[in-house]
């Protein structure tokens, strides 16, 4: 088993190796983050100003809707599961992944639905253009053609997710080193393995509501259609009963790489371990029963409308928990700040900020101001471009030098951080102002009140995708021309990962490490 | 997709411009609008009130864990010679962080509980609205006086695409408002007739969302005589964004005053049906009614969206008028073509079937009388 | 089940977790919407009204008066006319009324409609009874013909106090499309 790789195509094609198999995933997910932010920023320039200046409605629309359906699924996720191939089975002591060749497949199956999902962009009628939460009947009865594609393609998108999340379990529990008992695992392995378990939960509904969709668009059912006896709300409730504890999944893990960063620039280890494990599972248990936040002004009974929003408040303390473990892991350590450490650092401090806007939107009667507008679109960017992208971009730093073997360059990554910092901020923050103002998300054009706003966050935003263009150019000429890295990269840093040499060799731990 | 390159070039300058034309920085954070509106009713106050309640507690949750964060990130570095410590646990610490903010959450919660009783309190009112969302416009039916109409954005394209200077009320502005009495309590029926909609003024305080076959209600007694505007709040479709809500409130004398020229317009109206017009009467008013109602799908010129709209040029704008007028009164099955037939007037369907074929080169040279449609709605 | 499994602990996990996603996805498409309905029900969310109902006792309470509203609503690309003949009815709990609706077709097709009865107060759902309602089949009409689409009801006495208003809306649907092979499948209809 100790030979190399195979050469040429091949290699990719049908490799079972995790190391190929995560760089793919990560290569992918990088490709589609840069499609998802050229729809963005198509957005971001129709609402520079006011009045239509370079996009007709509909197809603004189809760029909502796709850089949401991108960004979700094809550059979160897929990034996370990149680096849970990359990093698992070398944290754990495993020599690869569980179901090595199920790993092949579910990670080859996702091409073809996002190429499935942009081609529709090329169809009569356009692509979806229903928004990423594609309510029944405007996705159902009012949908363009390409719906039934869109829906193929978020059925595979699926079977690969519930594929790689039942592999990453496999690994998990049956691959650990000897020794490596659950409560000694690194968080990232513990996060990982909990967003397994929603993915394995929640996928399936997913598949479920969009096949209902599929079967009331050609099989004459009547689940969304009032006409029939079904109803449009049921869709809410299955899509939102998916889609919550989907943006967890886009979230723990984040909440695993920052639990390894930190300690090792703050030169301490990580303060209440397993506070932070029990944090992580009752915020998973707690997605489960939160989804009807999302349609307070949906009309709900009254108890109703007051269960979901005590049950989403609670959501802020085993949050506030991990908050206040990372602060307590920085207090009196001895810190660097080093690039994966900047972006942990902004990750806890503008995390905390989209939390914050999260517990004010959970209040209910005032959620019938905020729902809808741009202070939800600030919300939830706050969440996922500081809490997912930043946290991928903080692991890539972090652990690039152990998978190339090649140091990245300490000052193009710090101004690729002070870039992304500043142009996030400056996309987003004035997102809350114009949302408390009154400008209703999903609007291709607006008053002049809300134009200042709007510009701001506009200048943020391609300012942000320029960074990203420098990231990319870093990632390249690390790869290929930067300085040798040791083994350790940092200085003592935890995990098994660390302890083989970088590049980490082709195959890892044939033999399980002892861990004590 | 792309549309007229000057326009683009347009696009580039504006930055430009716009920081030349600035007043000053004073005058600016005057009218810079960045927080929530206390509106005009109890309700609104009320969320508003809850809005900076938990903005300040946000606030001062935030000073404190930023403090002791930024406090280690300045004191605890390793560039200052500190020695790391080791501690890793406390549940004296856990505990703590975990009751405190419990504590505040119980806090936060019970003034949120009663406003949203308060808010669900939809009893005992003055008066109902029924208002039913369509692509795009919004329907108000007074449910007790017999009185209904359709509200649809009246801003010229023109500004909308940049050819005209934006008025103030850009996007903001109907053709025919939501009246209302002050002091009075109204309630807010919603429903849509094809996807769903959310009906939102944010002065009023009131979001709900209008979801064809079913319905939902909502209130709000406003305080103030004034104009209030709001927009769709749920993705409804290409124009989500150009179907504005503007709520008119009058001192209940005015109001009932505007009620009664409403009835009184009701019935010149269908007197309106038995006169025969001249056709430059018809094409007339079919160009603004065509203008409003058709030139969303249809295009001002006539010529549609490939693949998604049909071209008037050709088709039923060209064929036999009886099918024309059928169409457009009895919509297309199936198609993104609406019944017009409860939505518009005779005299309106008469003289828009009029304009669109004789508009754009269309010569049939024919016309339609409001007694054509009304005969034709009749069955005959 | 366990005997079922592989021995291989990879295998067997990786096929219990296969059948909790397979389990999930037929809970999505087979229990949440029946489970979604029943709840529905029971809370009158959303406003839906009940099936018909059998008259148990013919007190009527006449201690109160309740204001039941009524409005119509076409769907879109629905061209009948369709309005209650009366929008406001005053009764007492527990008294049967009649209230008609005119339902006219004036395309020159046959066509059929289905009528979505909703109501608010939600709160006030389980308490409002029909005994005979058009909105329980789907109405056939032909072309130019006209119709009075009756409706019975009776405001259950149970109805908590703080209710004085109840505002029923029907919403009528154009279901033509799906009679096309003839008219046997009315019952496929509905799921």
């Amino acid at each position: 088993m100790a030979h190399g790789p195979a050469k040429g195509i091949t290699r990719w094609l049908y490799t079972t190796n995790h190391k190929d198999i995560g760089s793919m995933y990560l290569w992918f997910s990088f490709a589609m983050f840069f499609l998802g932010g050229i729809f963005a920023l198509v957005i971001r320039a129709e609402l520079f100003q006011p009045g239509l200046q370079i996009v007709e409605p509909n197809f603004f629309n189809q760029m909502t809707t796709m850089h949401g359906l991108i960004m979700v699924f094809g550059a979160v996720m897929p990034a996370f599961v990149g680096l849970a191939n990359w990093m698992i089975p070398m944290m754990v002591g495993a020599p690869d992944m569980a179901l090595p060749r199920m790993n092949n497949w579910s990670f080859w199956i996702l091409p073809f639905a996002f190429m499935m999902l942009v081609s529709t962009l090329f169809m009569e009628g356009g692509a979806p253009n229903f928004g990423w939460t594609f309510y029944a009947p405007l996705s159902t009865t009012y949908a363009p053609p390409s719906v039934t594609f869109f829906i193929f393609a978020v059925h595979i998108m699926g079977a690969s997710s519930i594929m790689g999340a039942i592999n990453i379990i496999a690994t998990i529990l049956n691959m650990r080193a000897p020794g490596m008992t659950l409560m000694k695992m690194p968080l990232f392995v513990w996060t990982w393995l909990i967003t397994a378990y929603l993915l394995i939960a929640v996928m399936p509904v997913l598949a479920g509501v969009v096949t209902m969709m599929l079967m009331d668009i050609h099989f004459g059912t009547s689940f969304f259609d009032a006409a029939g006896g079904g109803d449009p709300v049921l869709f809410q409730h299955v899509f939102w009963f998916f889609g919550h504890p989907e943006v967890y999944i886009m979230i723990l893990p984040a909440f695993g790489i920052v639990s390894a960063i930190i300690p090792t620039f703050a030169r301490k280890p990580l303060f209440g371990y397993s506070s932070m494990v029990y944090a992580t599972a009752s915020i998973a248990f707690l997605s489960f029963i939160v989804w009807a936040h999302h349609m307070f002004t949906v009309g709900m009974p009254i108890a109703g409308e007051l269960f979901f929003m005590y049950a989403t408040m609670l959501i802020a303390v085993p949050t506030g928990v991990k908050v206040f473990n990372w602060v307590a892991t920085m207090f009196r350590g001895a810190m660097t700040f080093e690039t994966p450490m900047l972006f942990a650092v902004a990750f806890v401090i503008l995390f905390t900020i989209g939390g914050f806007s999260g517990l004010m939107l959970a209040i209910a009667p005032a959620d019938f101001q905020y729902h809808d507008t741009y202070f939800v679109v600030a919300h939830f960017h706050y969440v996922l471009v500081p809490g997912a992208i930043f946290s991928i971009t903080a692991a890539v730093y972090y652990w690039l030098p152990k998978w190339c073997g090649h140091m990245y360059n300490e000052t193009m990554g710090k101004a690729h951080f002070w870039l992304a910092f500043i142009g996030l901020n400056l996309t987003f923050f004035p997102m809350h102002f114009a949302g408390l103002a009154g400008m209703p998300r999903r609007i291709p054009d607006y008053h002049m009140m809300f134009a200042d706003w709007n510009m701001l966050s506009s200048m943020g935003a391609f300012l942000f995708g320029g960074a990203q263009v420098l990231f990319l150019y870093i990632v390249v000429s690390t790869i290929l021309k930067g300085k040798k890295a040791t083994a350790e990269v940092w200085e003592n840093p935890e995990g098994l990962e660390w302890t083989v040499p970088s590049p980490a060799p082709y195959h890892t731990f044939s033999t399980p490490p002892e861990v004590k | 997709m792309f549309k007229r390159a000057h326009r683009l070039f347009a696009w580039l300058l504006a930055p430009a411009v716009l920081m030349t034309s600035y007043q000053t920085l004073a005058e600016k954070a005057e009218s810079l609008k960045f927080n929530m509106t206390e509106g005009v009713t109890p309700v609104s106050r009320e969320i508003q009130g809850l809005h900076m309640e938990m903005f300040w507690w946000c606030v001062a949750i935030g000073v404190v864990v930023f403090s002791i964060m930024f406090y280690s990130m300045i004191m605890h570095r390793k560039s200052r010679g500190v020695k790391p410590a080791n501690f890793h646990e406390s549940t004296g610490l856990e505990i703590l962080w975990t009751a405190i903010p419990l504590v505040i959450l119980v806090v936060m919660a019970i003034p949120a509980t009663s406003s949203l009783i308060t808010l669900y309190d939809s009893e005992e009112a003055d008066m109902s609205v029924l208002i039913t969302g369509y692509q795009w416009r919004w329907k108000y039916d007074y449910v007790d006086s017999d009185v209904s109409f359709f509200s649809n954005l009246s801003t010229p394209r023109d500004e909308i695409d940049g050819y005209a200077p934006k008025n103030p009320n850009y996007l903001l502005e109907v053709d025919e408002p939501l009246v209302v009495p002050v002091g009075q309590k109204i309630r807010f029926l919603v429903t849509a007739a094809d996807v769903i909609h959310s009906w939102w003024v944010p002065d009023l305080g009131v979001k709900r969302d209008a979801i064809p076959g079913f319905i939902n209600d909502s209130w709000a007694v406003i305080e103030e005589p004034g104009i209030y505007r709001g927009q769709c709040a749920e993705l409804c479709g290409k124009d989500h964004g150009f179907m504005p809500i503007v709520v008119e409130a009058k001192p209940e004398a005015e109001y009932n005053a505007w009620l009664e020229e409403k009835r009184a317009q009701a019935q010149e109206l269908a007197k309106l049906t038995e006169k025969t017009f001249s056709f430059d009467e018809l094409y007339e008013r079919g160009e603004k009614v065509y203008g409003q109602w058709c030139a969303a799908c249809h295009q001002a010129n006539g010529e549609g969206v490939a693949g998604t709209f049909p071209s008037l040029k050709e088709g039923i704008a060209v064929g036999p008028i009886d099918e024309h007028i059928d169409v457009v009164v009895n919509g297309v099955p199936g198609t993104a073509m609406q019944a017009f037939g409860e939505q518009l007037s005779e005299v309106d369907i008469a003289a828009v079937v009029t304009y669109e074929r004789n508009a754009w080169g269309n010569n049939m040279g024919d016309e339609a009388q409001p007694i054509d449609i009304y005969n034709h709605k009749q069955g005959n | 089940m366990n005997r079922l499994l592989p021995e291989n602990p990879v295998a067997a996990l990786s096929i219990k977790l296969g059948v909790w996603a397979v389990g999930m996805f037929v809970f999505a498409l087979w229990i949440m919407p029946p489970m979604y309905d029943a709840f529905c029900e029971i809370t009158g969310l959303n406003g839906k009204t009940g099936d018909r109902y059998e008259v148990t006792s013919a007190e009527v309470d006449t201690s109160r008066t309740i204001k039941v509203q009524f409005v119509a609503t076409n769907n879109q690309g629905m061209p009948w006319e369709f309005a209650p003949e009366v929008r406001t009815v005053e009764v007492h709990p527990g008294e049967q009324t009649r209230v008609n609706f005119e339902a006219f077709n004036p395309t020159e097709q046959k066509m059929v409609g289905q009528a979505i009865p909703s109501l608010v107060p939600y709160k006030a759902s389980s308490y409002f009874h029909k005994t005979e309602c058009f909105c329980f089949d789907q109405q056939h009409l032909e072309a130019g013909e006209g119709a009075e689409l009756p409706m019975f009801f009776i405001v259950d006495r149970d109805l908590p106090q703080q209710i004085h208003t109840i505002t029923l809306s029907y919403t009528l649907f154009d279901v033509t499309d799906r009679f096309e092979d003839g008219e046997d499948n009315v019952a496929s209809v509905t799921q």
